[in-house]
């Protein structure tokens, strides 16, 4: 720590510090904070890159793509056949709700690794919301397609009626917390990631030269974990939201 | 106690419980590479299973180590 404040960097006390969500256009609207943050401007970075990744793979449009048109095809296929096998011809026109829920938490995971940048899937408050339209998309697309019918999702199929009786208060729970889950997953494993690089990056400063090779060598893998569980927890989401709209769309 | 140090405690007993997703992760690879080894042709379909079952367990265990970091910094 004194290292630090001796060179006259930022003394960061903590490896909490990094997620603070700090204003770089302040705006203020009757006496709501809208300011553009941090936060918000990776979220700029995280769609003008998907957008440009995506604009420039299908501008050629050949037969035999090159590199990036073929990066672009197998994004799209990856996550189309995820929906085609997990939810069926009905769950298609859904497809790029998921598509853009997958590419932005992929960007976003991805764009933390940066030396630098802000992770904005670290915080709860943006997976939370996240998860939240998930949720009350799925729920009310469930109550819209099924009507009250819906509530046999909560009723595993062929148990006899006193067990079913136990088991529905069990399923409900088990389905309302689902958007927790959901959030907290992505949220947690994105927080954990990034305060353990920051502590093993502590320590290679304190550590100096002599011995700093080895919390280096740590954050050298741990690095390489995050990237993995970045696309993981990314895909992971996606996923889950679509097994979740197949349970809406057909009941078991 | 300070509350401080109560916090400290607190939070180191409650990581305790992210051994349980240690052991659950281990399982869940584990079980997938059994499967994949007794038939290879499946390894493509069930590796969907594995990472799903893998985010599952891992988020169980981030459970506990959230509960520990709220016990530390609230």
């Amino acid at each position: 720590m004194e290292h630090a404040e001796e060179h006259g960097a930022a003394a960061a006390h903590g490896p909490m510090e990094q997620f603070e969500i700090s204003p770089i256009i302040p705006i203020h609207v009757g006496g709501y904070d809208i300011s553009f943050t941090n936060s918000a401007m990776f979220m700029v970075f995280a769609v003008i890159a998907s957008a440009l990744l995506f604009w420039g793979g299908t501008r050629q449009r050949t037969m035999v793509p090159g590199r990036l048109q073929a990066t672009v095809e197998m994004l799209y296929e990856f996550v189309a056949d995820m929906v085609k096998s997990n939810t069926g011809k009905e769950g298609m026109p859904y497809f790029p709700f998921i598509f853009t829920l997958f590419l932005f938490i992929l960007f976003g995971n991805v764009l933390g690794l940066l030396p630098y940048s802000f992770t904005f899937t670290s915080h709860i408050v943006l997976t939370g919301a996240m998860a939240a339209f998930v949720f009350i998309g799925v729920t009310i697309l469930g109550f819209v397609k099924h009507g009250f019918h819906f509530f046999s999702l909560f009723v595993p199929p062929g148990a006899p009626l006193v067990m079913a009786i136990g088991l529905f208060p069990l399923e409900l729970f088990s389905y309302l917390i689902r958007p927790f889950s959901l959030s907290l997953r992505l949220f947690a494993n994105m927080l954990a990631g990034h305060v353990l690089l920051k502590v093993l990056a502590g320590f290679i400063i304190s550590l100096g030269l002599i011995f700093g090779w080895i919390p280096f060598a740590a954050v050298f893998a741990v690095t390489m974990l995050e990237i993995l569980v970045a696309l993981i927890q990314a895909y992971v989401f996606a996923l889950l939201t679509t097994l979740y709209l197949n349970d809406a769309l057909h009941l078991h | 106690m300070e509350t401080e140090a109560a916090k400290m405690i607190g939070a180191g007993l409650a990581a305790i419980g992210v051994i349980g997703g240690g052991v659950g992760v281990g399982t869940v690879f584990g079980q997938y590479m059994q499967a994949a080894a007794r038939n290879p042709s499946m390894s493509n379909e069930l590796r969907t299973f594995a990472f799903l079952g893998f985010a599952l367990s891992e988020a169980t265990a981030l459970f506990a180590l959230v509960v520990a970091l709220i016990i530390l910094f609230t």
